[in-house]
Formats: C-alpha cells, structure tokens, sequence
C-alpha cells in the first residue's frame, strides 16, 4: 500500500530522513515513535507527497507519488491534520463534509453519494451529538474526533493520524485510540499513526516503527522494538518510565521485562 | 458543505442560523429579487424622478427591444440610458466584484477582517491616481483616462510586490504577506501625501479618487472594467473548492487534495485582478468587500460554493443602493454611505455571532 524505498528527506540543509525503507501492506496498522526530531512528522508529510524525498522513492498503491495529482493522492490516503484553527464560525458537519472535497464534484459541489457519506462518517465516529454546534466552541477532545470523522469521510484506503493524542486527557486518548483500531480492524482501513507516547503505542499498535535521527532504527513488534536497551539508547530514559505510561495493560509491560 | 441536507436534517433544534441555510436556491433567488429592486430604483430615483413603469418601460424598449410605445419623454429615456443605467451597472459590478474579492481574500489569508484592499491594492491605486493627477500630459488621453489607468495599474503592481517580497523563504506565507501588504501599504501611502503635497490644483482631483463613487461611470470605462471583474468573479467562483479547503489551513488543504501552491496563486491573481478594476472605475470604497461576505457566512456558512454568489448579489445590490443614498443626500461621497452603514452593521453582526471572531 505505502512503499519507501531509500528515502533521504531535507529542510534546508538539514537532513531530516536518511535511507528509509518502510513497507506498509494494506490493513495494516503501524504506529511511528521517536524522540522529537526523530524525523516523524517529516516521515508523514513525505507518505503524503507534500515533502518531496532528494533520494529514493515513495509509491502508494504501486504507483510513484509524484505521478499522481494531488487530488489523486488525497482520495487513496487521508490525513487527520493537528488541530487547526478556523477562521469563520464553521458547524461540526460542514467540517466533516470537507472530507468530501477530493471526490464531490467540482462545479456543482457535493452529491447525494457525498452525503450519505458525510452522515456515515459522523455516524462512525460518533460524533452525532455535536450537529450544529460551531467547531470552534467543542473541547479539544471533541474536536479531534470530528476531525476523525472528516477523515473518515474522505473514504481513503489509507488514514493517517499526526499526533492523533496530544492534549488529549486519558479518556479522550482511549476513545480516539479504541476508535482508530476499529477502523482498522473493521472497515480495513490501513493506519499510520505518529505517536509521542510509546506506551499508547505499544498497548494500540501490532507494529511500531521507531525512529531516531532521520534512520529507522526498529521495526517489528512492540516486544522487540522496545527493548530496554533500544529505550535508553533512542529515548535517553530509564527504560522503567515507558512501563509507567504503559500502564497495566499488557504489551509495553512486557515489553520492558524481555531483556534485548 | 452546509447543502448537506442529509445531515442538516439531523441536526435538531439548532438556533445558529436560520432554516433558510437549507435552501441555497431561495436564498439566491431572494438575492436576485433584491438585486432587481436595487437596479429599479437606483435608475428611477434621483434628482429628476421617473416613474418605476416607465423605467422598466425604458429599459424593455432599449435594451430588450420590446415593442413599447413611449409614455415618457424623450430626456427621461436619456437620463435612464445614457447617465443612470451605466452609473447603476457600474455600482453593481463593483459592488459584486468587491464582495466576491473580499470573500476570497477572507479565505485565502484565512483572516476575517481581511478586505479586497489588505494586499496593497488600494494604496497602489490611490498612488496610481495621485500620479496621474500630476502628470501634465493627461489630456491626451481619452475615454478610460489616465487616472483610472494608472489607478488600475498602480494596484495590480502593489500586489504584485507583496506577493514576490513575501514569498522569501516565509515559514507561513500567508502571515507573511499580510505583514508584508501592511508595510507595502504605508510605503504607498507616503507616496500618496507627497503626490498631495506636490499635487497644488489637481489637489480636488486626487480627493474625489480617494472617496470613490459612481458619478464618472461611462459606457465606456463600464465597457473597459465589466469585463475584468465578471471574469475573475467567476474564475474565483469556480475555485470554490480550493477555498473551502482552505479553511482548515494550507497543510490540511493539500491533504484535501488541493495544489495549495497553484490555486493560491491563482485565487490572489484573480481577486487582486477584480478589485484593481474595481477600484480603477470607481475609487476607494470600503466596507461593501468586508461586510457582505460575513453576512451571507452568518445565513449559510462558510462554504464558498454559497459564499461567494450570493455575497456578488449582496454586494451588488448594497453598493447600488449605497450609490442611490450618495444621490439622493446631495451627491455625498458613497465610501461615506458604505461606511456610515456598513461598520455599525457589521459590529452588530459581530456581537449576534455567537463566539465572535478570532483572529
């Protein structure tokens, strides 16, 4: 579905991904973790053509990224951006309905189809209690959902979340985590997600990616990608904490006790 | 966008904005009606009043050719054809272009006190003009004049230099330029008090550019500017996509599968494009770019597709009758109109909003 091979990335001067190679098969759900700086984020904008790599190549769905339009590119992958500010008063539906904007039409706007697929997709995440109200009055929490659910909306095979969990509390972290494994696992959605906290990571994720510096340097299961020599060495911490905000349930745990 | 009517009509009991967001067609329909009534009275009200029959007597037999026999006199044909109906369509493409220029300045600056005139354009024009003025060999050139011509030119060059000066190396281009049109601005606007200065005479001329208004509209100079903003106003239109992407930020946009650089481009080339010629034939308006997008945006929303026809036809139909105001109170400048109504207007607005805006 997603294919990087040998992707080199730069700001500036400033390499920000070296030598990359990642393979994302279909259905897949993959979580990206690194310290700050690690490169994530700039992973993601490459995935979604909006950084063009110096070296390598990126393909989605076997075909090169940069043969397609951007219009092409946002129908096969969808990206929950962080949280933006709007700049009009803007209701919690029409936010959703700007999933739509890859596939309505492009003089006559939406059509039924868009419709019912706007209505589906707040019907999904859930979000049908916020109708009407204004995007910029919700709580934090309930605006990342609508912008779940606009995702949602845009119907890509692929879903990508950038920081999906930041300023979130524990119980919103759970709901849009719980809610990203089910799509998943349900509708097959392929996810890609970068996350800060590797103990969310490692509890929602079959497969984490860690990067340091540009370089991917694990991939596999969380069990073997978090070794406790791997989290000292990449994070610089005692790899005791990723067990503390691992909390009790399950694979960071264990993670943390197999010895690398 | 909000002509989602599968999920409007989901939502219950929300008191935002009224039941009519849901029918876009009534609502341009109301803005049509509203425009016709603009056009009416703005010809037959005036110093010599003529009868709305037989302005539309007038206009029937003129322009449609219709087989009415005349029930006027021959000089209130000329008033309607010659002096009032060039003077109204003026006001109305104008006051369309402007609004449909604010709209998508508001959008793509992602910025809502953003007005047709935030880039630059309007001291480019007024610095245009001021030069004209000064330059002695301005009788030679007839028709659309030199004043209006360099007005026109000074604009589009203004924006012009914002967008190449702001285009270094910016981390987020669009606060980028509007700091950068704030300064371009001021840099114009000491042009424009030392062309005053300097002006002696022409000093009268220059003012009445400033304020703006309708009475020098012309067949021609319509003829020259119509063009120019009915093209823009609907190659703007249909880029409403582009611009509802836009709400979510640049970023978000592109995810929304729209080619940010491009249309961003495009969409400044355009709107800068209607208000140059808007200005050009009419001078500095203010208010009418600013206040009628917001107003449409209260009724339906942000999405542009409604946004930006019926903001034309609110634009239109408020500038003909800001222009019928000006008329009728003595040949008052119209900025002054559009501005006596238009920020009152638009506090209240702000203070009915729910939440306000942010900036």
């Amino acid at each position: 579905m997603i294919r990087l091979a040998g992707v080199t990335a730069r700001y500036r001067d400033r390499a920000a991904l070296r030598d990359v190679e990642l393979h994302v098969a279909a259905g897949e759900r993959v979580a990206v973790i690194g310290p700050n700086g690690a490169g994530k984020s700039t992973l993601l904008r490459v995935v979604a053509g909006l950084l063009r790599p110096v070296a390598g190549s990126v393909e989605l769905g076997g075909v090169p990224i940069e043969r397609l339009s951007r219009q092409a590119v946002a129908r096969r992958l969808a990206v929950v951006p962080q949280l933006p500010t709007l700049p009009f008063a803007t209701s919690v539906e029409e936010v959703v309905a700007l999933g739509r904007l890859p596939h309505e039409h492009p003089v006559r706007g939406m059509r039924p189809g868009d419709r019912a697929a706007v209505a589906a997709a707040i019907d999904r995440v859930g979000v049908g209690h916020l109708l009407g109200r204004d995007a910029r009055e919700l709580s934090l929490g309930e605006r990342q959902l609508v912008l779940l659910a606009m995702a949602v909306a845009q119907a890509a095979p692929v879903l990508i979340l950038d920081e999906p969990t930041v300023h979130l509390d524990l119980r919103h972290q759970v709901e849009v985590m719980e809610l990203v494994g089910d799509l998943n696992a349900r509708d097959g959605t392929t996810i890609v997600a970068v996350l800060h906290d590797v103990g969310l990571a490692a509890h929602f994720f079959p497969r984490l990616v860690l990067l340091d510096r540009g370089r991917i340097v694990a991939d596999g299961p969380p069990a073997e990608v978090l070794s406790p020599g791997r989290i000292r060495e990449v994070f610089g911490v005692d790899p005791g904490f990723v067990r503390l905000s691992g909390a009790e349930h399950g694979p960071a745990t264990a993670v943390a006790e197999g010895a690398p | 966008m909000s002509s989602g009517n599968v999920v409007i009509a989901a939502r219950a009991g929300h008191a935002g904005r009224l039941s009519v967001a849901r029918r876009p067609v009534a609502l341009g329909l109301v803005g049509l009606a509203l425009l016709a009534v603009a056009l009416v009275a703005g010809i037959a009200a005036g110093t010599v009043a003529i009868a709305p029959a037989d302005t539309l007597g007038i206009l029937g037999r003129r322009l449609l050719g219709l087989d009415i026999s005349p029930t006027w006199a021959a000089a209130a044909e000329t008033i309607v054809i010659d002096l009032r109906l060039p003077r109204v369509l003026t006001a109305m493409i104008v006051g369309g272009g402007l609004a449909v220029a604010g709209a998508a300045f508001q959008g793509l600056l992602r910025n809502p006190l953003a007005d047709p005139y935030v880039l630059g354009t309007a001291s480019g024009a007024a610095f245009g003009a001021a030069i004209a003025v000064l330059i002695p060999v301005r009788a030679l050139i007839v028709e659309f004049g030199l004043l209006h011509g360099l007005a026109f030119v000074g604009a589009l060059g203004a924006v012009l230099v914002v967008y190449k000066l702001s285009r270094v190396g910016a981390a987020s281009p669009m606060t980028s330029m509007l700091l950068t049109g704030y300064a371009v601005s001021s840099l114009l606007a000491a042009g424009l008090a030392m062309a005053m200065y300097l002006s002696g005479a022409g000093l009268r001329q220059i003012f009445a550019y400033l304020l703006g208004g309708f009475e020098a509209s012309s067949w021609g100079r319509l003829a020259v500017a119509a063009p120019l903003i009915v093209v823009a106003s609907l190659g703007i239109a249909l880029r409403a996509r582009s611009l509802n992407g836009m709400l979510l930020g640049e970023e978000a946009a592109a995810h929304l599968g729209v080619d940010v650089r491009r249309e961003r481009a495009v969409l400044l080339a355009l709107a800068s494009l209607a208000t140059a010629a808007a200005v050009a034939v009419s001078g500095l308006i203010g208010f009418v770019g600013l206040v009628a997008p917001h107003v449409v945006r209260l009724v339906v929303g942000p999405n542009a597709r409604l946004v930006l026809p019926l903001a034309a036809l609110l634009g239109a139909s408020l500038m003909v009758g800001a222009d019928l105001a000006a008329r009728l109170l003595g040949d008052i400048p119209v900025g002054v109109i559009t501005a006596v109504i238009g920020a009152p207007f638009f506090l209240v607005l702000l203070r009915r909003a729910r939440t306000g805006y942010e900036l």
